[in-house]
This record gives structure tokens, C-alpha cells and sequence, in this order.
């Protein structure tokens, strides 16, 4: 009955969502004002429906109800709860469900939050919000219902993949979703733009703090990923270039590349067209994405068992949708002009210059991954590119893009000179340029492996780059304010200290990725009881393997006790599991996470009939920094959106005087004088009385 | 102005490729020993094993070389189309990979043997001078001891029918 | 401001124990346990190498990680434990150590299964487009962004006054000294709104 209600739901909520795209969208050409109005009641049905639908899924598979087809192929009767609820996203059709689910939720948020936009404007953001909808939840209702029935119902599930079975599966894909979807919002705000004409800097303004939560979500989704692959894979890997992890990296170079366009349209009027163009294929490359996983043509370890007619629907879904923005984007974007000029050396060069290294970098690792398909379609054979191709393209890029982090936040707006930020930066230099020969000597001395290594120098020179300069830009800022020391804390805005921790974050991943490259270690051994392995500097002893019944698995048990110069650290326990109704076999890693480095234990085989056991140790140096580094560029980002400006109230909604109207805060009066064409925003009336919005002055922000 | 066509005309040749993509399997490798000489191998065979048999024995003749295993499951499904093909007159050896010869002999015993032989390869590494990568795979291979053609997984009567037969019927004519 | 601080750490808090409780392998069992099952002779020494010869492993790892393994889903014979991938390596390990080079090792296995079995693929005409795309897109990259900055330079000084006559000059300089008619001078306030 549950499952049937629930199919029932979603048919609903497809046609909710027909009306949501439809109806809105017409009225806010004709003017209409009802229509318009219709927007946000039918959306937030549409939501209810999607999340009883989403209820009903759960509740099959927390009741495991195994006449549900998809519970029984992905869940078993020993299935532990926590992981019965998590199976609900375990598999192509149910992970679909959870997309629509956050599709509805990123919707009604747009409903809620958006009582200070114009009405046209909501109306047709919340239509294009429909329109994906309309194609997502038709998707599923036509080629991949999670509600199918098993009749006659199965005994027991198959069971949920063992490798899904962990707490990386609770919050890895909902992270990821969040992100993906969320890029549908500036999506949708872009289209709407368009669709109107209106494109200015009170568009980039709205659009902000939509796109910065979903950046935010997505990156942490992707360190989720990673570090999940780091402890449940069981040899330390922490990123393949594996063609899925390649999708979702795709979207987030691309984001952060919008995050920062969408500052300089907001600030300066200008680089409209092409804001609109990363806001419209950002969102585009989630499509890709959610493509590429689920048609199977390309070979991943992350890829959903489907069949082409699944695939051929998706493509159907991509051409219409993403043709359709880009030849909207084709047809006005000519129209949108080009707004305020400035100098080859400003802060506007080094953001566009940041916007070309990471646009070019997606567009490799997409070309990379892509290749072997077209290469194939073109008929000139089979090919692999790997992680070698990767590692060797990608750093040269990254490098060139992390110098320009550390110009772009003290150079100025409109025209920044080089004397001026040589001598400003001079500090930053010389103390980048001093670890880089410090560090790698002393972790060299310290872990015993080379002694000067010239790819750790460059690494640590990076990462002291883009912290220092960080630091040199709050000192600046700090300088430019008055008044006694602590209270000149006060005077930048969060979304500055947003994007100082941002770009520090980026700096300790950095370190992270050097020094776990440049110094780990590992071993692999033999090990009888009581024999002892050394790996950076500290001595594992293995004492012994025992067996372990777990909640639907057996295990074999290692004991591993640590010393560091005969101190006694930790005793680590890896598993060796094998779970009973797959019959798979999983190596668990046991890991002691440091400040400072991780040890990492695996257990091997039995060898010598069973005298010994194969155990490989690894030290990983800092390796947790890499997480860190994401959590922190995370952390910058909802830091950024809590900005004051974002939480404007407004108070009156008809403006104040004719002047005012004219010149809203996207023509500041540098940018070639044009008016922005949205004149009555009661945003304007606001903000224009705002002494904390000064678009004129070079640096502030 | 025709600038901002780009990115459009961009994703549409993209979305072809991708169109393209989806009628091809990206788990199908092509052989690149087609059109090379079989490599040689000489092998005890799995009925005597103090006998040999090697890959010129078989000049002279079209024939097809089988890899199969006990273990193997799609072999299963594949073994009536290879007893047809065997009862047609067409010499079918088949390699026994990576097997244990007594779960092997008891295998043929049960289903029925339509090799004229079959020779042992317990390591794999004939397998791997062939380019094994899954059984069953089955080789055409010619007169002159080329390899022709390779088929990767089980067989399916639209191969035999389509592609194998005639093959096989224009190599003997040659 | 306060909020967005309080959830953050709400945040951190959730992860930190997360990321800690989920690599607690310990079970809750006593951990000072007998090892059950496995009674070997105990020894004190130092554990010997999995491998007969780490130098030689080092050097596989580096040649098997080039290199794809043929039954998996993207994962390369260095990682994988599929029977095929296993195999491969050991005769990688004999084609070492008697004497082949890592190319050799490498064109052995393209020569049995294709350009497919390799990660890094090689470069031929097939392949110019993947080796010199990135570097392609880079110029093409900031050649468009130079002739973005030189059109809107070209488009600035387009909209340059003009030069004026001299009965204009002084005419504005007459205005200027203030004789004309007082002009409204509208104020520049702090907002940069006029």
C-alpha cells in the first residue's frame, strides 16, 4: 500500500510540476499577476509530494519489504538500521529519488527566501526550477520507478554492496546531491535573467549566496568521497581520477570559477555574459555528470548497473535542457554589454585570470575523461587515460592559478599597479620562499626519505603563497580601518573573512597533498606474533589475529600495537571481513588519525599455514590536512553567506526618490554610467543608504 | 556576435559523441593480435598429459581455439552452440585456463568433450600471450596459423551465424 | 553572525566524531585477548618483507601502476586483486627481474592487449588531441581574455571626449572661473551614489 501511495505522490508531484513550469512562466512574460503568484504555493506542493514520496521509500526499506523490487535488491534481512535507511540511495532508481528530494527542498528554499525579489523574476526562477523537475521526475516514473513490485515478494535482499555499508554512505551522496542541485538555482536565476533581459549586478547579488551554498555542499561532498575511499578502501588511496570522481570535480571547478565571477559582476557591473555562461553550464556539467554515472558509457567503479534506453533518455533530457539555455544564452547574451572597464593589472584581471586557469582545468580533466569515448566513436580504437595523464596535466595548471590566489585579494579594483603590490606582497614572498627550503629539509631529516625534495619545495611554496598573502590582505584591510586594534576586527565583512578562510583552507590542503606525496611510507610484511615493522619512525608489533562476529559478518581480527621510541601510541585492529549473505570479502583498515600524520594498518592474507599474516603499515604525514583544507573552504563559504548584506530586510518596498532609481548598486559610477535597467528594487532604497556598501573605493573588499 | 554560438555548437557536437557512446560497449576491447600469427605454445594436453600439442599441429586447417574453465559459468551457456559447431565438422581445441585438471576432466565428462583436444594452461600464462582477459573467448584462427577473429565472453547464435560461419567458410575456401 | 559561528562548529563537532568514531576499529572485547585460533611460535624479531626483493618491487609498483587491468572497473594492476591482475604481476615480476626494461615490460603488454591496457596512453596522431588540449585551451584561454581587455580598452577610449575647439575651451574655462551660471554641482557623497 506504502509503496503504492508513494508512486501515487510522485505522479502528483509531476504534475504540479508541469503547472510550476508553465503557468509562471507565461504569466511573468504577460504580466499576469496571478499566474505569477502561482509559483510558490504549487512548488511548495510539489515539494510535500516529493518528500511523502521519499518517506514511502524509507519506510519500505526500514520495514524491509521485500515485495518492493528495489529493497530487495539492495537490502537483507541482517542488515543494520542505520544502513537499511541509507540502501534507500543505494541504487540508481532510489539515489534518482533522493535528487528530485533535494530538488524539491533547494525549491521550497527558493520559495521561502526570495520575498525581496520582483515577482517576474521568482516567478520564472522557479519555473526553469519546474522544467528540471518535469524532467527528473518523469525520468523516474517512465524508465526507473523505485516503487516496482517483487511479486511473489522475495525471502531475503541481496543485500546492500558491503563497501556501502558505513557512515560515508549517510553523508556522502546527500552532500554531493545538495551540490549538484544547488548549481540548478544560479542555473535558474541565469535562465531567468535572460529570459527577461535583466541582467545586471542586483541579479549577481541574489544569485550569490545560492551559488555559494551549493559550492559548499559540493565540496564537502567530494572530501566526504575521498576520505570515505581513503579508510574503506584498504590502501590508503585518497583520489583515482576515476571518471565518476571526475564528474563531480568537473562542477566544482567550474563553481568555484562562478563563485568568484559573480563577486566581480555583483561589485563591478562587469563580466555578465560571461557569469551567465558559468552559471548556465555549472549546472550543465551536473547534468553530465548524473549522465555519465548512470548511462554506462564509460567504465567507473562508481557507475549504476543501467541499460542505454536509461541513458538515451538522459542525453533526450541534456540536449533539450542545455541546448535550450545555450541557445537562449546565444541569442541575448550580445544584448548584455560589457559593464565597468578596467586595467590589465587590477583585481578584475587576476579573478578572470583565476576564472581561465579553472575553466581550463575542468576542460581538461573533462577532455581526459572523455577521450577514450571519443576516440572509440570515431572508430580508432580502445583507449585508457589514467591517473598518469592526470596527475601530469593537472598540476602545471593548478600551479599558475594558486600565484594569482595571492594576488587577487590585494590587488586592487579597476587598477592596481606593480610596484605597488610588489612592495605589498614582499613579506608574503620572502616567507613562502623561506619554508619552501626549511620544510622539505626537515621533513626529510625527519622521515628519512631523500633529502631535499624539489616537488614538496614548490608545494610548501604554494601553500605559504596563498596563506601569507591571505594574512597580508587582513593586514591591509586592518590598516584602512581606524580606531583601536581589536574593534578593527569588526570592520571587514564576513564575506571577506569568508574568503580569507576559504583560500587559507586551500592552503592547507595544499600542504596536505605535498607532504603526504613527498614523505609517506609503507610496508609490506610478513609478520609471525611479536614481530615488529618500522614505518616513520614508529614501530608496529603485531600481536596476534583473532575472530570477530560482526552484526551480519564474520571477521578475522588483527592486534597491532604502536611504539614510537618504546612509548607506548595505540593498538589498531584491522578486520578482515567476510559478510554473510554476499559472501564478499572487505579488508577495514584500522587508522590512528594525528595532527601531524596518520598511521594506517591493513591485514593481508595468512601465509606459511598460517604461521604469519601478510600486514601492510603505512605513515601517512598530514594526510588529514588535505580534509581539513576542504572543511575549511567549506566553512569560508557559509562564513561568506551569512554576510549582513544577504540578510537585508526591507523595509520599504515603493523607492524613495527618482535619482535613486535610476542608478541602482549595479552602475557604480566608473562603469561607463549606463543604468542598470531594475530600477525600483526596494533592495536599491536600502542599500543605498547603506554606509557598509561603498562600490567606489579600490580595495575594500 | 557569433561568439556566443560556441558554446552551443561546443555541446552539440559533444552530445553526438555522447549519442554515439551509447551504442558502444566500453568494456569490449578489440584484440590487436588479429591478423598476427597464434603465438606458439606447446602444452600437455588435459586426456594425457604426457602428450604435447602444439600451435602447428594445427596447420593446415581452419580451426577454432576455446578457452574454457570448470569454474567458468558463461562457458555453461555457451557449450551446445560449441558441440554444434564441433558436430558440424569444425576442429574446436580448446585451452583449459587456469583450471584444476581433475574438476576439468569431470566437467567434460558431464557436459560432453566437442574438443578434439584440450590443452592445459594452470598459471594463465598462455592465457595472458593470447590476451585472455575473460573466459570463454573463443579464436578463428587460419590455415596458416593467423589469428582471424576473437570473440570475448560466450557465444550467441547471432555471432556464429553472422559473423563466425562465413568466416570460416571464406578462410577454407582461401 | 553569531548563528552562522554556532552552526559551524555544530558542524565541525558532527564531523570530527564522525571521521574519529568511524576508523575506531577497537571493538569493545577486552582488548589484552589471547589470539585465539593461531598458536604459532612467537618471535621478537623484526618481520620480514612480504616481497623476496623490496628493490624489485618498488620498481613493479611503478611499471604496474601504469597499467590497467583488463577485468576491473578502473583500477590498475597494481591495486587490484583479480586473479588476471595477480598473474600479470608475477610475470611482470619474473620479466624484471630477468633483465627487461619497464618500457619493454610495457610494449609486452600493448602488444598482447592493446593501447587499451595502458593508463598513460601513447602519443600518436590519434592522441595529439588529448596531450595538447590542455595546452591548447590555455591559449586559447587567455587569448580571448586579451582580446576581451583590448576591446574594452578600444571601446573606453572610443567614448573619450573628443578634443575640443578652442572657442569651447574657453568657454569652459570661463564657466570654470565661475562667471556663467552657477552649474549643479551635484555632491560625490560617501555612497558613490549621485
Amino acid at each position: 500500500m506504502i509503496p503504492e501511495l508513494g508512486h501515487f505522490c510522485l505522479i502528483l508531484a509531476l504534475v504540479l510540476a508541469l503547472v510550476q513550469s508553465i503557468f509562471p512562466l507565461v504569466g511573468a512574460q504577460r504580466g499576469t499577476e496571478s499566474w505569477m503568484a502561482m509559483a510558490r504555493p504549487v512548488a511548495q506542493g510539489q515539494g510535500v509530494f516529493v518528500t511523502l514520496a521519499f518517506v514511502a521509500l524509507v519506510y519500505s526499506f526500514m520495514n524491509q519489504d521485500f515485495s518492493v523490487l528495489n529493497v530487495a535488491q539492495n537490502s537483507h534481512s541482517q542488515l543494520p538500521p542505520l544502513y537499511r535507511f541509507t540502501a534507500t540511495w543505494g541504487s540508481h532508481e532510489g539515489s534518482l529519488l533522493l535528487w528530485v528530494f533535494m530538488l524539491s527542498g533547494w525549491t521550497v528554499a527558493v520559495t521561502v527566501f526570495s520575498k525581496q525579489l520582483p515577482a517576474p523574476l521568482v516567478a520564472r526562477v522557479l519555473a526553469v526550477m519546474g522544467m528540471i523537475s518535469v524532467g527528473f521526475l518523469s525520468f523516474m516514473l517512465f524508465t526507473s520507478n523505485p516503487f516496482e513490485r517483487l511479486i511473489p515478494a522475495a525471502a531475503d535482499g541481496r543485500d546492500l554492496n558491503p563497501l556501502l555499508q558505513d557512515i560515508g554512505m549517510v553523508m556522502h551522496p546527500p552532500l554531493l546531491y545538495m551540490g549538484y542541485v544547488g548549481f540548478a538555482v544560479a542555473f535558474a536565476f541565469a535562465i531567468a535573467a535572460l529570459i527577461s533581459g535583466e541582467l545586471d549586478s542586483t541579479w549577481a547579488r541574489w544569485s550569490r549566496p545560492w551559488t555559494t551554498v551549493a559550492w559548499l555542499f559540493l565540496t564537502l561532498g567530494i572530501a566526504l568521497g575521498s576520505a570515505w575511499a581513503y579508510y574503506e578502501l584498504g590502501w590508503g588511496g585518497w583520489w583515482f581520477w576515476d571518471p565518476v570522481e571526475n564528474a563531480s570535480f568537473v562542477p566544482w571547478l567550474v563553481g568555484t570559477a562562478l563563485i568568484h565571477s559573480l563577486a566581480v559582476t555583483e561589485k563591478r557591473g562587469a563580466f555578465k555574459s560571461w557569469t551567465v555562461l558559468l552559471a548556465i553550464s555549472a549546472f550543465s556539467l551536473s547534468l553530465l555528470g548524473t549522465f555519465l554515472v548512470r548511462s554506462g558509457v564509460l567504465t567507473s567503479v562508481h557507475s549504476f548497473a543501467t541499460d542505454p534506453e536509461r541513458g538515451l533518455y538522459i542525453l533526450a533530457f541534456l540536449v533539450v535542457s542545455i541546448g535550450a539555455s545555450l541557445a537562449l544564452y546565444a541569442w541575448r547574451a550580445p544584448k548584455i554589454g560589457l559593464g565597468g572597464s578596467f586595467d590589465l593589472m587590477s583585481r578584475e584581471t587576476a579573478l578572470l585570470g583565476n576564472n581561465v586557469l579553472l575553466v581550463v582545468a575542468a576542460g581538461s580533466i573533462l577532455l581526459g575523461t572523455l577521450y577514450p569515448l571519443i576516440i572509440d566513436a570515431l572508430g580508432l580504437g580502445k583507449l585508457s587515460v589514467g591517473p598518469p595523464y592526470f596527475d601530469a596535466v593537472y598540476l602545471p595548471l593548478m600551479s599558475p592559478l594558486m600565484f594569482l590566489m595571492g594576488i587577487g585579494p590585494v590587488a586592487k579594483w579597476k587598477k592596481a599597479t606593480l610596484p605597488e603590490m610588489a612592495i605589498r606582497l614582499r613579506w608574503a614572498f620572502g616567507i613562502s620562499v623561506v619554508t619552501a627550503i626549511v620544510v622539505p629539509l626537515a621533513m626529510s631529516a625527519q622521515t628519512g626519505i631523500g633529502t631535499f625534495s624539489p616537488l614538496a619545495s614548490f608545494g610548501i611554496l604554494c601553500a605559504m603563497w596563498i596563506a601569507s598573502t591571505a594574512i597580508t590582505s587582513l593586514v591591509q584591510r586592518l590598516r584602512q580601518a581606524d580606531g583601536p586594534l581589536l574593534s578593527r576586527f569588526a570592520r571587514p565583512t564576513a564575506s571577506f573573512y569568508g574568503m580569507l578562510l576559504a583560500h587559507f583552507g586551500v592552503a592547507v590542503f595544499v600542504v596536505g597533498v605535498t607532504m603526504v606525496r613527498g614523505y609517506e611510507s609503507e610496508q609490506d610484511v610478513r609478520m609471525r606474533i611479536g614481530e615488529t615493522v618500522q614505518s616513520g619512525g614508529y614501530t608496529f608489533r603485531f600481536d596476534g589475529v583473532r575472530e570477530v562476529p560482526g552484526p551480519n559478518f564474520r571477521a578475522m581480527e588483527g592486534k597491532i600495537t604502536v611504539l614510537k621510541d618504546g612509548a607506548f601510541v595505540e593498538v589498531l585492529a584491522p578486520q578482515k571481513r567476510v559478510y554473510n549473505a554476499s559472501g564478499m570479502v572487505m579488508t577495514e583498515a584500522a587508522i590512528d588519525s594525528g595532527f601531524t600524520r596518520d598511521l594506517y594498518v591493513s591485514l593481508g592474507e595468512p601465509v606459511d599455514n598460517g604461521e604469519s599474516w601478510i600486514v601492510r603499515v603505512y605513515h601517512k604525514p598530514y594526510i588529514d590536512w588535505i580534509w581539513a583544507g576542504c572543511f575549511l573552504m567549506a566553512l569560508g563559504g557559509l562564513l561568506a553567506v551569512c554576510d549582513r548584506r544577504y540578510r537585508v530586510k526591507v523595509r520599504e518596498r515603493t523607492p524613495k526618490s527618482g535619482s535613486e532609481t535610476n542608478y541602482g548598486p549595479g552602475s557604480s559610477p566608473g562603469s561607463g554610467g549606463r543604468p542598470s535597467p531594475v530600477g525600483t528594487s526596494p533592495l536599491t532604497a536600502k542599500l543605498g543608504s547603506d554606509p557598509n556598501y561603498r562600490p567606489m573605493d579600490g580595495g575594500l573588499r | 556576435m557569433s561568439r556566443a554560438w560556441l558554446p552551443l555548437a561546443i555541446f552539440l557536437v559533444l552530445a553526438t559523441f555522447l549519442g554515439i557512446g551509447l551504442t558502444l560497449n566500453p568494456r569490449e576491447v578489440p584484440s590487436p593480435l588479429i591478423g598476427k600469427p597464434a603465438p606458439a605454445f606447446t602444452l600437455p594436453t588435459l586426456a594425457e598429459p604426457q602428450k604435447q600439442f602444439s600451435v602447428e599441429d594445427a596447420k593446415g586447417k581452419v580451426w577454432l581455439l576455446n578457452v574454457w574453465a570448470s569454474w567458468c559459468t558463461p562457458c555453461l551457456e555457451e557449450h551446445p552452440l560449441i558441440e554444434a559447431l564441433s558436430k558440424k565438422g569444425i576442429p574446436i581445441y580448446g585451452l583449459n585456463y587456469k583450471d584444476k585438471e581433475a574438476a576439468a576432466t569431470a566437467w567434460l565428462k558431464r557436459h560432453g568433450d566437442p574438443y578434439r583436444l584440450s590443452v592445459v594452461d594452470p598459471t594463465g600464462r598462455i592465457g595472458i600471450d593470447y590476451g585472455v582477459y575473460g573466459t570463454p573467448e573463443t579464436y578463428v584462427i587460419d590455415k596458416q596459423g593467423v589469428i582471424r577473429f576473437k570473440h570475448v565472453g560466450p557465444l550467441n547464435p547471432q555471432v556464429v551465424e553472422r559473423t563466425l560461419l562465413p568466416l570460416i567458410a571464406k578462410l577454407r575456401a582461401s | 553572525m553569531l548563528r552562522a559561528l554556532v552552526l559551524a562548529a555544530a558542524l565541525a563537532a558532527t564531523l570530527g566524531t564522525i571521521e574519529g568514531d568511524a576508523r575506531a576499529q577497537a571493538t569493545d572485547a577486552p582488548a589484552a585477548a589471547a589470539p585465539a585460533g593461531t598458536a604459532p611460535p612467537a618471535s621478537t624479531g623484526v618481520a620480514r618483507p612480504n616481497a623476496a626483493d623490496p628493490v624489485l618491487e618498488k620498481r613493479l609498483q611503478a611499471v604496474t601502476k601504469e597499467l590497467r587491468c583488463m577485468v576491473c572497473q578502473n583500477e590498475s594492476i597494481a591495486d587490484s586483486h583479480a586473479p588476471l591482475a595477480v598473474d600479470m604481476r608475477n610475470e611482470i615480476r619474473d620479466q624484471l627481474k630477468s633483465g627487461m626494461s619497464e618500457q619493454q615490460v610495457i610494449a609486452f603488454m600493448v602488444e598482447r592487449y592493446g593501447n587499451f591496457v595502458r593508463f598513460r596512453p601513447p602519443l600518436d596522431w590519434t592522441t595529439i588531441g588529448l596531450w595538447f588540449g590542455p595546452a591548447l585551451l590555455m591559449i586559447l584561454g587567455f587569448g580571448a581574455l586579451l582580446s576581451q581587455m583590448r576591446q574594452r580598452r578600444n571601446l573606453s577610449t572610443m567614448r573619450a571626449v573628443p578634443e575640443l575647439s578652442a572657442a569651447e575651451r574657453a568657454a569652459l574655462a570661463s564657466l570654470a572661473d565661475g562667471d556663467g551660471p552657477r552649474s549643479d554641482r551635484t555632491q560625490n557623497d560617501k555612497t558613490g551614489n549621485r
